[in-house]
Parts: structure tokens; C-alpha cells; sequence
């Protein structure tokens, strides 16, 4: 049976401030929390109109301090309340860096399971948008990398409100990315009300026998132009978007390289302690007969994100990807 | 706490006196000098707005109606003294010394932007909210370590007092006797979040009680409370009688950056309603024209020099070549370690550079 489920064409952005809206409807617990959240709708507007609708006891201009809005909302969070907490970006997250490496992601661990804390936080990340200093930063690993944490980042509208939806109902604290090259490059059709993208799941965008391209985020855009490009040059590429960085999906990592024998990762974070490095681990785990060349990545640098004249240099593009595949191709 | 800490005056909105302490050095060389670097921090600070919208630079930042808080403070600091800016404060570090042309190239996302001029210790502006109050106590102490008498000023917004930074650099200044002026810059707002929002103090120089150290409230559209003030707390710094906390109370009339909207967050019509009453360039002249120091003629001229070197500074700007990609890699570290010289041979190599 099927039943016809009414869709609106939205932007990432949108359909971010969609999932949430959604949320705080079915749950009176559910609240937002952040600078510039109310009054404004966010920075980016990924929160307006949430506080002329749920009242401004549940959407909160906070006092500009990071750690002082994850720090409350662990104490929130841990005393019946699922906050929603946003950092206006996630190259401002590091003064809340202790209170989510101490408290947030062990809380748990440390009461064996008394206390939980059930909160999402939420940053938009990413270079390419000729931002001003600081505000390009993609530290995803310095989450992944910590015990307790989720990750994920969506790369379209769909997935961006079903992940939300999940992380908003998941259990434990779940880091929230959003690309903010993403926000409004593409309308996507996205269902009205409830439904769920599950965390710890990744999506083939794109089959083919010859490589498996993985990115996430922003990087699917440029990936998906590589494989175009692969394409005619008769390389069929199996496109994973990641979704979730932690837990990585192992098995569609697995099934995949075991199939084409060859991969390129791609992510825009530095390539020194990178997603990467995880990802070919697991590679090496599951799938080392299999290989038939050296995994290639293709990365940030391990160097800060340039001012914005240089940015484009820094980040990957279609042509080194496009390289990348083909020297696995070759190899 | 309003009446602890009384909003310091020494001309009213109308260019009157209202404190005459210093009526004997306020002379019309001070005068005519103020009133230049206000106006050709307003020029600039305009043409900013203008280069973005025409897409010749990125994101920028605009202060207008903040010019006296931070041209009579930048005044006050003498050289080999440190200055701490946010994002903000180009009237104070074109005031303390750095080019138009350097502050054009950071706002056109160039990392130039960010070298101090020579000789000069201006640190590059501050991004992450607060974290500068804390470099500015360090080179104040290290000052105070060496034995001279410079000091640091830092500049930040009423926003900023609410991360812990604030609080970490207020306290190590005053364990430390630190030589440093904290020069906050209430202009009401930080983005779309109102002082009221941001804190239940009534003022911000009340937090110095906290730390036992001197707090002053002024008016900060007032370019002479803001100078003979601050300058007494950086004689107060060199003397080694601790720091001062200094809260300036201006406006500022635009965006918060020029992404931001401010008519979703508060009244703009109110807003420029303050450029006839409260405006610091515009009370300034009023003070002239009581003191019989206006003249028209030499007030054209300089907006036009003025426009002239502004224009100046975008030329150079624009003509600057553009950078290459090895800036990316090579300044990482004194020397590049195995990984990013790697990086670096293999990004030259995907080009065909190499
Ligand atoms: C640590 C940190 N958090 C958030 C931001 C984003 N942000 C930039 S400016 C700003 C408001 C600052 O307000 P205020 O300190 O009053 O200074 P103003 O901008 O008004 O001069 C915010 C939240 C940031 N730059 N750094």
C-alpha cells in the first residue's frame, strides 16, 4: 500500500529549519538554543520563523558564548530536555571543545548509562564560500576521533531533514554538519512532516564496477563532476556519500571496494588524521585481497584554511579527483 | 550601578562643554587632527560597504558610528605600544598605522591583510569572539617582564564579555598587573542580540569591581572623552598601576557585516535617526563651528585629498598581483615538514606545474 505523501521543494537550509520544526512539534522538550537563533531566524536562517512559532522559551538567543550554550545544554539535556544546540559555525565550536570532550560524549560512559545526553549539535562548516577567516574550518575529525560523539553530514535537502529527524531522536549526542556550500545550491523535493534518514547508513549516489569515489558533504558535488568526467573517459565509478563519519557504514564501504577493487577518497578536511585515514583502515580490515591498487585521497592540506583568495587552491577540485581515478585506474 | 560608573561626557551631541578639565590641550591642531581621521575612516569605512556590493571585495565589516571610540583610543596608545583589534576596528589600526591598502587586502580575503606595517605591533584582527583579550594581557605582561613602559590596548564588543575569555583575560591582568586597556565597544548590539539579551549588568564597566580593577564608562561618540580617558588609563599602565577596564557606549548605523540584515532584529529607522543627533564626525564639526575652528573651504579639501588617497588605496589594491599557491604551504612552520611539502610537490604536480 502506498499513500500519497505531499512534498515541498526545498533548499538544504530550509529543510534543516523543516526538520526541526517538525521535532519540536511532536515533542514540547525539544528546544533550540544558540546566538542569533531567535529574533534574527540564525545567521543563515536556518532557525526563522521557529521563534514566532514555538515562543522564545523554547527558540533562545543565548549570550555569545560557545561553551556556555553546549555546557547548559548538557545540564539540559541530562535533566529531561533534547536541545538543539547551534554553533553560527563550526570554526567557533572550539571554546565548547572541553565541555563536549569531557561531559558530552562520556556523561554516559561515566554513570554507566544513568545520566544521558541526548542533544544535537548543530554547525555549518566548509570553505568555498569566500568566507572571512576562521569560518571554513572542516575539523569533522577532531569528532570522529572522539569517543561518545556521532557525525554526520548530509549533502542534500532530503537527507539533511531525515538525518536531523534522527539525530533529534537519537539517544546520545550527535554532531550535526552542514555544508554551508550546500545551503541553497540546489531545491530538492523533501515529504512533509515525520520521516527518517538513519544515522550510521551511507547512500550509492551513483553505481559503476570500476572505482569507489567516497566523499561527504560539499565534496559530493565535486565528485559527482569527476565521475562525469570518468565517465566518458569509459571509468564507471561507484559514488558513496558517507552521510555518517561516525559510525562509518562498513559494510557498504566493504561491499563496494570488494567489488571495484580500487578507491578514491575525497574529503576537504586535512589529509594528516583525516576521514581518509579511517576509511582506508577499514579498507585494509575487510577488503586488503581485494585491492587492486594503493587507495588514493584526495584531501585539504595540512595547513590552515587560506584566506579566501587562496581558497579555491586548498580545496578539492574535479580535476584532481578526475586524476586520482584515473591513476587507480592505471595503476 | 549607572550612577557607579556615570557615562563620561566632555562635549554633549551639540558640541557644547560639558566638562571643561581639559579645555587647555583640547586645541585646534588636536582638533583638526581628530576630525581628519574620523572623516577618513568614515570614507573609507564607506567605500568598504561600496566594494563589496560591487563584488570587488568579500565580506566586510563595517564601523560607522564607531569612529571616535576607536580613533580617540587609538590616539591615546604611543609607539611600541600593542594594539589587539577585532574584526571591527579598522579606524584604530588605520589610526595606530596599517595602510588602507592592507585593510582593502584583508577584506579581499588576501593574507596579506594581516601583516602588521613596519615597526608596528598591531596583531591581525581578531575572528573568534574574545580570544584577543587574553593575547593582549600576555604582550602587556611580557612589557611588564621587560621592564618598559609600553602597554597593550584590545578592543572587543559588548558580545565578547559574555565568553570566558573575557573573564580569563580580565582576572591575569589584574593577578598579573598587567599594563593593558580593555577597550570595550558597546554598540548595543552583537549581530541581532541586544546588551539587554546579553546580560542583566547594567553596565559593562561594572565588571571590573570583580576584578579590582579601575572601570570607566564614557560616551563614545564623544572623540574627546574617548582620548583624554583612555589616555589616563595607558598612563596609569605605564606607571604599573594595573590595567583598566573602559567601556565606550556608541552605535553602529549599518549591517553587522555586510551578509547581515539588521532590519530583521531592530528598528532602522531609529537607527538613522542617531546620525542627526548622536553622531560623532557630525558633533565634532558642531564643536568647530561653536570654537570658530570650521571653515568650509579647508573641510572640502580634505574630503576631497581624502577621497583621493581612499581611491588611491583601492587602486593599489586592485593592482596588487595575485597570490600564488605556494602562500598555502610555505609559512606553516619555519621550515616545511615531509607532509606538507609532499602535499605541496603533488598539488604543483596535478596543475602540471611540476
Ligand atoms: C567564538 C565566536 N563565536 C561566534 C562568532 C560569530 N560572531 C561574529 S561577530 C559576533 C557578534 C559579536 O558581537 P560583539 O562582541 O558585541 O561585537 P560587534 O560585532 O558588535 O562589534 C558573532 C556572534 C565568532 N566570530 N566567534
Amino acid at each position: 500500500m502506498t499513500t500519497a505523501v505531499d512534498t515541498k521543494k526545498l533548499t538544504m537550509v530550509q529543510a534543516v529549519t523543516d526538520g526541526m520544526r517538525v521535532m519540536m512539534k511532536e515533542q514540547e522538550n525539544v528546544i533550540v538554543l544558540g546566538e542569533d537563533v531567535g529574533q534574527n531566524g540564525g545567521v543563515f536562517r536556518a532557525t526563522d520563523g521557529l521563534v514566532a512559532e514555538f515562543g522564545d522559551h523554547r527558540v533562545i538567543d543565548t549570550p555569545l558564548a560557545e561553551s556556555g550554550i553546549i555546557g547548559t545544554s548538557i545540564g539540559l539535556a541530562m535533566n529531561g530536555f533534547k536541545p538543539i544546540a547551534e554553533m553560527q559555525f563550526l570554526g567557533f565550536i572550539y571554546p565548547a571543545f572541553n565541555q563536549i570532550m569531557t561531559h558530552a560524549s562520556r556523561i554516559r560512559a561515566r554513570t554507566l548509562g544513568a545520566f544521558t545526553v541526548p542533544m544535537v549539535i548543530r554547525a555549518p562548516f566548509g570553505a568555498g564560500v569566500r568566507a572571512p577567516e576562521i569560518h571554513s574550518d572542516s575539523v569533522e575529525a577532531l569528532f570522529t576521533g572522539m569517543p561518545g560523539m556521532k557525525v554526520v553530514v548530509p549533502s542534500n535537502p532530503y537527507d539533511a531533514k531525515g538525518m536531523l529527524i534522527s539525530a533529534i531522536e537519537d539517544p546520545d549526542p550527535v554532531l550535526f554538519l552542514e555544508p554551508m556550500r550546500c545551503y541553497r545550491s540546489t531545491k530538492m523535493d523533501v515529504p512533509d512532516g515525520k520521516y527518517n534518514v538513519p544515522l550510521g547508513k551511507a547512500a550509492r549516489l551513483q553505481e559503476g564496477d570500476d572505482v569507489t569515489i567516497f566523499a561527504y558533504g560539499a565534496m559530493i558535488d565535486v565528485v559527482t563532476k569527476a565521475a562525469k568526467t570518468a565517465e566518458e573517459k569509459g571509468i564507471k565509478c561507484d559514488v558513496i556519500d558517507l552521510r555518517t563519519l561516525y559510525p562509518l557504514d562498513k559494510e557498504m564501504i566493504a561491499e563496494s571496494v570488494q567489488k571495484t577493487g580500487r578507491a578514491v577518497i575525497v574529503h576537504e578536511a586535512p589529509g594528516t588524521g583525516g576521514l581518509g585515514e579511517t576509511i582506508m583502515s577499514l579498507i585494509n580490515d575487510t577488503s586488503f585481497l581485494y585491492m587492486k591498487a594503493p587507495v588514493e585521497r584526495v584531501t585539504g592540506f595540512d595547513t590552515p584554511v587560506p584566506m579566501f583568495a587562496l581558497e579555491d587552491h586548498y580545496l578539492p577540485s574535479a580535476e584532481r579527483v578526475v586524476q586520482a581515478i584515473e591513476k587507480v585506474t592505471q595503476f | 550601578m549607572e550612577k557607579l560608573f556615570p557615562k563620561l561626557q566632555i562635549i554633549n551631541e551639540n558640541g557644547e562643554w560639558t566638562d571643561e578639565t581639559y579645555r587647555g590641550e583640547i586645541t585646534e591642531e588636536l582638533t583638526k587632527e581628530l576630525y581628519t581621521k574620523m572623516l577618513r575612516s568614515r570614507l573609507f569605512d564607506r567605500k568598504g560597504v561600496n566594494l563589496q556590493r560591487q563584488g570587488r571585495i568579500g565580506t566586510y565589516v563595517p564601523f560607522e558610528g564607531q569612529e571616535a571610540s576607536q580613533i580617540g583610543s587609538a590616539l591615546a596608545m604611543g609607539e611600541g605600544d600593542w594594539m589587539f583589534p577585532t574584526y571591527r576596528d579598522h579606524a584604530a589600526t588605520m589610526t595606530f598605522g596599517h595602510s588602507l591598502k592592507t585593510l582593502f587586502l584583508y577584506w579581499k580575503g588576501r593574507q596579506e591583510g594581516c601583516i602588521p606595517p613596519e615597526g608596528k605591533n598591531i596583531f591581525p584582527p581578531a575572528v573568534p569572539i574574545a580570544s584577543q583579550l587574553l593575547h593582549a594581557t600576555g604582550a602587556a605582561w611580557a612589557e611588564k617582564l621587560k621592564g618598559t613602559d609600553r602597554a597593550s590596548i584590545v578592543y572587543f564588543g559588548d558580545g565578547a564579555t559574555s565568553e570566558g575569555d573575557f573573564h580569563e583575560g580580565l582576572n591575569f591582568a589584574s593577578v598579573f598587573n598587567a599594563p593593558v586597556v580593555f577597550f570595550n565597544q558597546n554598540n548595543g548590539f552583537a549581530i541581532s542580540v541586544p546588551i539587554e539579551k546579553q546580560m542583566k549588568s547594567k553596565t559593562i564597566a561594572q565588571k571590573a569591581v570583580a576584578y579590582e580593577m579601575e572601570g570607566v564608562r564614557l560616551d563614545g561618540n564623544d572623540v574627546f572623552a574617548v582620548y583624554f580617558h583612555t589616555r589616563t588609563a595607558v598612563e596609569r599602565a605605564r606607571k604599573g598601576e594595573g590595567p583598566t577596564l573602559i567601556e565606550a557606549v556608541t552605535w553602529r548605523y549599518g549591517a553587522h557585516t555586510t551578509a547581515d540584515d539588521p532590519s530583521k532584529y531592530r528598528n532602522q529607522d531609529e537607527s538613522a535617526t542617531r546620525r542627526e543627533t548622536t553622531d560623532p564626525v557630525l558633533r565634532l564639526e558642531r564643536f568647530m563651528k561653536n570654537e570658530n575652528m570650521w571653515d568650509e573651504k579647508w573641510a572640502t579639501e580634505l574630503q576631497e585629498s581624502l577621497t583621493a588617497e581612499i581611491e588611491a588605496a583601492v587602486k593599489e589594491m586592485e593592482e596588487t598581483p595575485a597570490p600564488h599557491y605556494n602562500d598555502v604551504f610555505d609559512h606553516v612552520f619555519a621550515e616545511n615538514p615531509w607532509p606538507i611539502e609532499s602535499q605541496k610537490e603533488a598539488y604543483a604536480h596535478s596543475r602540471g606545474d611540476r
